[in-house]
């Protein structure tokens, strides 16, 4: 079994502060790391690998300086990465980006794919079912649990707006996994020491043996026109409540106000 | 005229049409106007009545195309994209719009790839730009702290999907009139490598956050487990769902379904109230185009006063049996 993880490099942001006057977050200082979500894929992947056995190879698409977090991921314990870096892969959208990372997991001849739901600095989820539309393989999103796992399929649930719902796709497929799926592990000593070691080999396009006209900022069909700060445009009232009365004063100012927004229930449901 | 019409993808279940088919025909009606063209939807279902697929152009859609097919009860991305890639060459569409639902994040990047399109996730505006009738898209980026307006300039359809709930669902007309086309069944659309199996509905403490009008979300400030249990309470006075916090989901306080933020749900619920929720980035990302936002909490400067409508500064052991208090007396003097 071959699992392939894609993870993606982005900025920290837990700790981040708001600036006051704009809304907008400080970002000054803020580092690189691994995408939170990628973290439940690589665990999952290790627990697959735990179970029936295989390889696990992990990916990122980057500049020079996300081969960070690819020896991370084999901290945690996997296998082998590849870092695919090229300055043509340069401004791509979820379109191209899928097709890039696509064109690696073919070459890599992968039998699952493993990957975070989404990235929280693009937060667009498009790229997992991109890779499986382009590598024609089984598409699982939202995967909260694998029940089930061998050589020809997969069962498993996934969060959809109705509740669990257990599917059982052929492989090779693409997992799109959300936080349910695992609680992640810690790097081990055994695995730093061998992220200090590992060759990471790069692979350009030309190594991809990928379509110039499909790469970066060129081959995107999506284009950025502007991006905008957005104001804080809410004008919070805010009412301090420090003992009974105003507390009881408190609550009477908010109940109005929902009222006026016609937000106030006015009856326990009773079915109408 | 037909290479100019704007497309919705509509979502039905058990029998039933989803709210999020009436809130996209509000948008796309608000395109087709602009660009004087017609509003057509997409229904892929097993069964559907004719009386809901009449709700479709009441709902302002002139064309409702209907494929039919017991292969259509679950909905399974790669059948339903390979439906999707045949209508999209055989008709042409200018704009194709879906829900940011599980499902609609999933067909829609797989379609993209599979017809050559860009794509727009998880979008909250939507125009047309005046010289050049391209569809501007603009979405939340890097945790709602920028507004990014995307096109797709040289590709057709231009494909979004739009964040449930960020749309008031335009009025019914019963009175107006359209046309039902039925597509016929190709028995090579279906895909047999994916089965649904079954979906567990009944789970106790399951919960459709993005579906939700009113979330009351609980966090760290309820300090423990057992605290937990008066959201609940609020939330039920509010006819509203429950939310947590990534530290209260982490804490075991609420299940995962319950997650408001990046790392779970993103929400625009009518009225977000978030209870002893400092407010991390990651949260604010999820709930920042809630229609009004009400805060209570003991720290005047919490990330979550920041975007509030509406804060109580204080104990909120206090305040929210006050506001239940004060709830139960109303209702009980109507």
């Amino acid at each position: 079994m071959h699992i392939v993880v894609p993870i993606k490099q982005v900025p920290e942001t837990s700790n981040v502060q708001m600036d006051r006057e704009t809304g907008t977050m400080i970002r000054s200082g803020s580092a690189a790391i691994v995408n939170p979500l990628d973290l439940y894929s690589l665990e999952a992947a290790l627990q697959i690998r735990e179970q029936i056995g295989g390889k696990i190879t992990v990916i990122t698409m980057g500049p020079p300086s996300a081969v960070k977090v690819l020896k991370e991921a084999i901290a945690m314990g996997c296998d082998e990465a590849v870092h695919i870096s090229d300055r043509a892969f340069g401004g791509a959208d979820t379109w191209a980006t899928s097709y890039t990372l696509s064109e690696a997991i073919r070459k890599l001849e992968a039998d699952i794919v493993i990957t975070g739901e989404r990235a929280t600095d693009g937060d667009t989820g498009q790229v997992g079912p991109g890779i499986a539309a382009w590598l024609n393989m089984s598409l699982v999103t939202f995967t909260a649990h694998i029940k089930e796992i061998s050589d020809s399929h997969i069962i498993a649930e996934r969060l959809v707006e109705e509740g669990y719902q257990t599917v059982r796709a052929a492989l090779p497929a693409v997992v799109t996994v959300v936080k349910e799926i695992a609680t992640p592990r810690l790097p081990t000593l055994r695995g730093k020491k061998k992220s200090m070691q590992i060759n990471i080999p790069v692979w350009d396009a030309e190594a991809l043996h990928a379509k110039p006209e499909y790469l970066g900022l060129k081959g995107s069909p999506t284009r950025v026109v502007k991006i905008e700060t957005p104001k804080v445009t809410r004008t919070c009232i805010m009412v301090k409540a420090i003992d009974e009365e105003s507390v009881r004063n408190a609550v009477t100012q908010l109940i109005q106000f929902l009222d006026d927004r016609d937000l106030v229930p006015v009856q326990k449901r009773s079915g109408v | 005229m037909k290479d100019r019409d704007v497309w919705t993808l509509s979502e039905a279940h058990n029998g039933k049409l989803k709210t999020v088919s009436f809130e996209l025909l509000s948008r796309g009606r608000a395109l087709a106007d602009t660009l004087g063209s017609r509003l057509c939807t997409v229904v892929l279902s097993d069964s559907l009545p004719e009386v809901e697929l009449q709700k479709l152009i009441s709902h302002n859609a002139d064309i409702v195309y209907y494929v039919n097919n017991p292969c259509l009860k679950e909905t399974v991305c790669e059948t339903f994209a390979n439906i999707l890639q045949f209508l999209v060459k055989e008709y042409t569409p200018h704009v194709l719009l879906a829900a940011a639902t599980t499902s609609g994040r999933s067909i829609l990047p797989y379609l993209a790839v599979l017809v050559h399109t860009g794509l727009t996730a998880d979008c909250t505006e939507l125009s047309i730009e005046p010289e050049t009738g391209n569809l501007l898209q603009t979405r939340p980026a890097i945790g709602g702290n920028i507004m990014a307006t995307i096109k797709t300039p040289d590709h057709r359809p231009q494909m979004a999907t739009i964040r449930p709930k960020s749309t008031r669902i335009l009025s019914e007309d019963t009175t107006r009139t359209g046309e039902i086309i039925q597509v016929n069944w190709d028995p090579a659309w279906f895909d047999q490598r994916v089965s649904v199996l079954e979906t567990r509905e009944d789970i106790g403490d399951f919960v459709s956050l993005e579906e939700a009008d009113i979330v009351i979300s609980g966090g760290r400030g309820l300090k423990k487990r057992d605290n937990f249990q008066i959201i609940q309470e609020l939330a039920e006075t509010f006819g509203g769902e429950v939310g947590a916090s990534r530290d209260a989901v982490d804490r075991g306080w609420a299940n995962y379904p319950h997650q408001v933020g990046l790392s779970g749900k993103t929400i625009s619920p009518r009225l977000y109230m978030g209870i002893g929720i400092s407010g991390a980035v990651q949260h604010l990302a999820g709930i920042k185009t809630s229609e009004c936002i009400v805060a209570v909490n003991s720290d005047e400067h919490a990330n979550l006063l920041q975007v509030a409508d509406f804060a109580i500064v204080g104990d909120l052991f206090s305040i929210v049996p006050e506001i239940l208090r004060q709830l139960g007396q109303r209702m009980n003097t109507i």
